[in-house]
C-alpha cells in the first residue's frame, strides 16, 4: 500500500515540497538550538516551559479526540462513522508524532532521551506519559493499517482487531488523563493544581480533536471530492458542541472557585492572564480575551440546530472553536501556570522567532505524515469503488 | 520473487557497504596502543578528608593493563557510588584507598590530558563528554588557551 | 493457503520472535549492567560528616544588609563554579531577596521595620518530600540516605519537569554552555554543561570531606548546619530557643531550611 504515496497530482507534489522546505528550514534552526542550547528560545528560569510543551499538550488532545469517531462506531455500532474512521486514526498518528517531537525539541539533552526507558521511574508522570503516547501510536498504526488492508482486499478485518479497538478507546482517555496529571500534581502552581485538570483536558480534546478532523474533511471534499456525508458531519458536530459546552463550563468552575473562595493564589494566574500585572506588557491578555470571544461565538453558532446544520456556517464555528481551545490549552495554560513565580513576581514570556520556527517544522512533519497517510487511505477507497460523492440527500454542502 | 535480478544484487551491495568497516579492519595492520604519557614524581591528592601523597610512577589505582581496558566502566561505577550511595572511597584490589574523583584523583597524576587521554581517544574516534563539565588541569592540554 | 503451510509460518514466526526477544534481552542486559568494573570495594571517607536528616538554620537577625550576604553567595558560587549569566536565563544556587518574595504568601500589612527591610537568603530546601524528585522521569534527581536532594548531571535529560514542580524556584537550567560566564574556575569542582538542571547540593562533596557547607563557613556563625534528628545538635538548640519560619510549609514538602526571624 505504501507505494501509493509516490503517485499523485502536481498539486500533491507541490504540497509535499512545501512541507519538506519548511521541515528543512526548521531542521537547520534546530541544529543551531542543539549547538547553542535553549538560549535561542524565549524561555527563562521562571518560565521554564513554553511554546513547545504548550503545543505538546494541545496535540495530545487532538490525538485523543479521534476516539469520538471510534467510540460511537464500535460501542454503539454507528455505521456511518466507519466510512471516515481511518482518517481519524491517521490524524491521531500524526498528532502523536508531533507530540513526541515537541517533547524532544524541548529537551536540553535530547540524545539522552532513552534514559526514560533505561532508568524507568514509575513515580514520574512523565515516564507514564511517554509510555502511553508510544502505546497509542502503536495501537493506531496497527489498527489503521490492518483495517485499511482489509478494506483493500474487500474482506472483514480480523477478529482480534476489535479487541485492540476497545483497548484504544480506553487508551485515548488515558493519554489525556496522564497529560493532565503532568500538571495537576505539582504543588505550588495554583493554576494547574486542580482536580478538574484532566477532566478539562478531556472536554477540550473531545471538541478540538473532532473539530480539526471535520475541518480537514471539509478541505478534503474541496480538494478531492470525497464527501464524509451528513451522517458523519451532523452527529460529530453535535459531539463537538456538547464537549465545548462542558469545556467552557469547567473553565467557569475554575473561575468560580478562585474568586468566590477569595484565595489570592488561585486568583493571581487568572487575573494575570486576563488583566495583566501593573503595566507589564502582557500580550497574552489580548489572546485570552480573543479565546473568550471565539469560544462564546462558536457556541452561539453551534447550539441552534439551524445554524449547526448550515454547512456554510459550520466551518467558521469550528475554526473559532479550534482557535479558542488552542489559546486556552496551549500558551494560556503554560503562562498562567508559571505566573506568578514562586516568589510572587511576574515575568513576561514571549516565544522567540527561532522557537516558533522549530515549532512550525514539527507541525510540517505532522502535516506531512497526515497527508501521506490520508493519500493512501483515499487511494484505497477510490480503488475499492467507494462512492466519493453521495446522493443529494446525504451529501454535505461545503 | 519478481525483479530478483535487481533486488538480490542490491541487497548484496547494501550488506557489503554496511559491513565495510569490518572488511577494512580485517585488511589493516594489527592495532597498536599509542604511547601515552606516564606520570612521574610525588603527587598530593586533595580529594579526601586527609591529603594523600603518592608516587605517581607506581601502579595506577588498578594494574595498568586492566585500567586501559576498563577505566570507562570504573569511572561510571565511581560516579554512581559517589553520587548515589555517598561512598567516595575506592578500596582497590590491592587494599589501597583512593578518593573517587576524576578531577582530584585521576587528573592529579594524569594532568597531561593531551598526551594521555586524548592520544587513545583521538585514535579510536571516541569523544567522551567528561570535559564538558570536569575541569582539565591547566598546563599540557588542548582545553586551556 | 493450506493448513500445514500456515502452521509452518506460525511456528517459524514465533520462533523468530522468540530468538529476537532473547537476543534483545541479552543486549539489554549488556547495556543495563556493563562488564564488571573495578575489582575493589566502596566505602565512605572516615572523616565524613553524617546525619539522619541534614537541616540548615539561617539567623536572619544577623544577616541584615546585602553586604553581609554577598560573601556567603560568592563563597558558594565560587566553590561550585556557578556562572554569572545576566538576564532571565540566569543560574543561581543561593541568592537573596525581600521578605515578601521569600515568604510569598499574603504577609501582614504592618511588619517590624527591620524584618521588612532585611534580605533573606534562598536556596534549595532539601525537602523531606521533594516534589522535584517525585516528577523526575530518569532519577537524575533523588534523595540520598542522609536527606540531601541531589542532582546527577550525567543522567539529566533537561526536560525541566523538576523546575515546574519546585515550589521554591530553587532550580536553574543551563540554557547555554556556562563556561564563558566563569572567570575563575575552581579546579577541584566540575562545571555543568548546556542542557542540564542544577541547584544547591548542601555541599555534599564538602560533607564527605568533613567540612561544613561553603555558605555556613562564610557566614561567620549566622548560618547553622546540623542533624535535625540529633537533640544535641546546634540546629536543634537554635530552633528550640528561637522563633523560626520555613518557606511554604503548607505544601507538605517539609523543607529543611529554617529562618530565625
Amino acid at each position: 500500500m505504501l507505494e501509493r504515496v509516490l503517485k499523485g497530482s502536481p498539486r500533491y507534489y507541490a504540497w509535499l515540497c512545501f512541507l519538506l522546505t519548511v521541515i528543512g528550514y526548521a531542521m537547520v534552526v534546530y541544529v543551531f538550538q542543539l549547538i547553542f542550547g535553549l538560549k535561542l528560545t524565549g524561555l527563562s528560569r521562571n518560565v521554564s516551559w513554553g511554546f513547545y510543551i504548550a503545543q505538546f499538550t494541545y496535540l495530545v488532545g487532538v490525538a485523543a479526540g479521534a476516539v469520538m469517531l471510534v467510540l460511537p462506531a464500535y460501542f454503539h455500532h454507528y455505521k456511518p462513522f466507519k466510512r471516515v474512521i481511518i482518517f481519524g486514526e491517521f490524524l491521531a498518528i500524526g498528532a502523536v508524532v508531533m507530540c513526541m517531537l515537541f517533547i524532544v525539541v524541548d529537551m536540553g539533552q535530547p540524545q539522552r532521551v532513552m534514559n526514560m526507558f533505561l532508568h524507568p521511574t514509575p513515580n514520574s508522570v512523565m515516564f507514564w506519559d511517554a509510555t502511553v503516547l508510544l502505546g497509542y501510536l502503536i495501537l493506531n498504526a496497527v489498527i489503521g493499517w490492518t483495517t485499511l488492508e482489509a478494506e483493500r482486499c474487500d474482506v472483514q478485518p480480523p477478529r482480534w482487531i476489535r479487541y485492540l479497538v476497545y483497548v484504544s478507546i480506553f487508551w485515548a482517555f488515558s493519554i489525556h488523563t496522564v497529560t493532565g496529571f503532568l500538571y495537576a500534581g505539582l504543588p505550588g502552581r495554583h493554576y494547574w493544581l486542580t482536580a478538574i485538570m484532566a477532566a478539562r483536558f478531556l472536554a477540550s480534546a473531545f471538541c478540538s480533536g473532532p473539530a480539526l478532523l471535520l475541518l480537514l474533511l471539509f478541505l478534503l471534499k474541496r480538494l478531492t471530492g470525497f464527501d464524509a456525508g451528513k451522517a458523519v458531519v451532523r452527529p460529530l458536530s453535535l459531539i463537538v458542541t456538547y464537549a465545548m459546552g462542558i469545556n467552557i463550563f469547567f473553565y467557569c468552575l475554575e473561575v468560580f472557585t478562585a474568586f468566590y473562595s477569595g484565595i489570592p493564589g488561585h486568583q493571581h494566574p487568572l487575573i494575570f492572564l486576563f488583566a495583566g500585572h501593573e503595566g507589564l506588557n502582557v500580550w497574552v491578555t489580548g489572546w485570552m480575551w480573543t479565546a473568550v470571544v471565539f469560544a462564546f461565538l462558536s457556541m452561539a453558532l453551534l447550539l441552534p440546530p439551524r445554524l449547526r446544520t448550515n454547512d456554510k456556517i459550520l466551518p467558521w464555528a469550528l475554526l473559532m472553536l479550534f482557535v479558542a481551545t488552542w489559546i486556552d490549552k496551549s500558551l494560556g495554560l503554560l503562562i498562567g501556570g508559571f505566573m506568578p513565580t514562586p516568589y510572587e513576581t511576574y515575568q513576561v514570556y514571549t516565544p522567540s522567532f527561532w522557537e516558533v520556527s522549530i515549532g512550525l517544522g514539527v507541525f510540517a512533519v505532522g502535516a506531512l505524515i497526515i497527508s501521506l497517510l490520508w493519500k493512501i487511505a483515499l487511494d484505497i477507497k477510490k480503488e475499492t469503488g467507494e462512492e466519493f460523492e453521495l446522493p443529494a440527500e446525504e451529501a454535505t454542502n461545503i | 520473487m519478481y525483479n530478483a535480478k535487481y533486488i538480490i544484487p542490491g541487497l548484496v551491495i547494501f550488506a557489503g557497504i554496511v559491513t565495510l568497516p569490518f572488511w577494512i579492519n580485517l585488511c589493516s595492520p594489527a592495532y597498536v596502543y599509542p604511547d601515552v604519557a606516564k606520570p612521574q614524581g610525588q603527587v598530593t591528592l586533595q580529594g579526601g578528608s586527609e591529603p594523600v601523597t603518592v608516587n605517581a610512577g607506581d601502579a595506577c589505582v588498578e594494574p595498568g593493563a586492566w585500567m586501559r581496558a576498563n577505566h570507562m566502566s570504573l569511572l561510571l561505577d565511581w560516579r554512581d557510588a559517589a553520587l548515589r550511595e555517598e561512598k567516595r572511597v575506592y578500596v582497590a584490589s590491592d587494599g589501597r584507598e583512593w578518593n573517587t574523583s576524576l578531577q582530584n584523583t585521576c587528573m592529579a597524576c594524569h594532568g597531561n590530558k593531551a598526551d594521555f587521554c586524548d592520544k587513545c581517544h583521538d585514535q579510536n574516534s571516541v569523544n567522551p563528554y567528561c570535559w564538558d563539565c570536569h575541569v582539565v588541569p591547566q598546563g599540557n592540554n588542548h582545553e586551556f588557551k | 493457503m493450506n493448513s500445514s503451510r500456515r502452521y509452518f509460518l506460525k511456528v517459524a514466526g514465533l520462533s523468530g520472535f522468540a530468538l529476537a526477544a532473547a537476543s534483545g534481552a541479552q543486549a539489554a542486559q549488556a547495556v543495563l549492567s556493563p562488564a564488571p568494573a573495578g575489582k575493589g570495594a566502596y566505602a565512605s571517607d572516615k572523616g565524613a560528616l553524617r546525619a539522619k536528616r541534614w537541616a540548615m538554620v539561617i539567623d536572619t537577625r544577623r544577616l541584615t544588609s546585602p553586604e553581609a550576604l554577598r560573601p556567603i553567595v560568592e563563597a558558594c558560587h565560587a566553590a561550585h563554579n556557578v556562572p554569572t549569566i545576566p538576564g532571565p536565563q540566569e543560574v543561581k544556587w543561593i541568592w537573596d531577596d525581600t521578605f515578601h518574595h521569600a515568604f510569598a504568601s499574603d504577609p501582614n500589612p504592618v511588619l517590624p521595620k527591620d524584618v521588612e527591610e532585611r534580605r533573606y537568603l534562598m536556596l534549595c530546601n532539601h525537602c523531606t518530600s521533594p516534589s522535584c524528585v517525585r516528577v523526575c522521569p530518569v532519577k537524575a534527581t533523588y534523595t540520598t540516605a542522609h536527606g540531601l536532594v541531589a542532582q546527577d548531571y550525567h543522567r539529566c535529560i533537561g526536560c525541566r519537569f523538576c523546575m515546574a514542580a519546585c515550589p521554591y524556584g530553587s532550580r536553574s537550567f543551563n540554557f547555554q554552555d556556562p563556561r564563558p560566564f566563569l572567570k575563575d574556575l575552581n579546579a577541584e569542582y566540575p562545571t555543568r554543561m548546556r542542557g542540564v538542571v542544577e541547584k544547591c547540593t548542601f555541599c555534599a562533596e564538602r560533607l564527605e570531606k568533613g567540612l561544613l557547607p561553603a555558605c555556613v563557613e562564610a557566614s561567620d556563625g549566622a548560618i547553622l548546619f546540623g542533624d535535625l534528628m540529633d537533640p544535641e545538635s546546634t540546629v536543634r538548640k537554635a530552633l528550640a530557643e528561637n522563633f523560626s519560619m520555613r518557606r511554604k510549609p503548607d505544601l507538605g514538602t517539609d523543607p529543611g531550611v529554617y529562618y530565625i526571624i
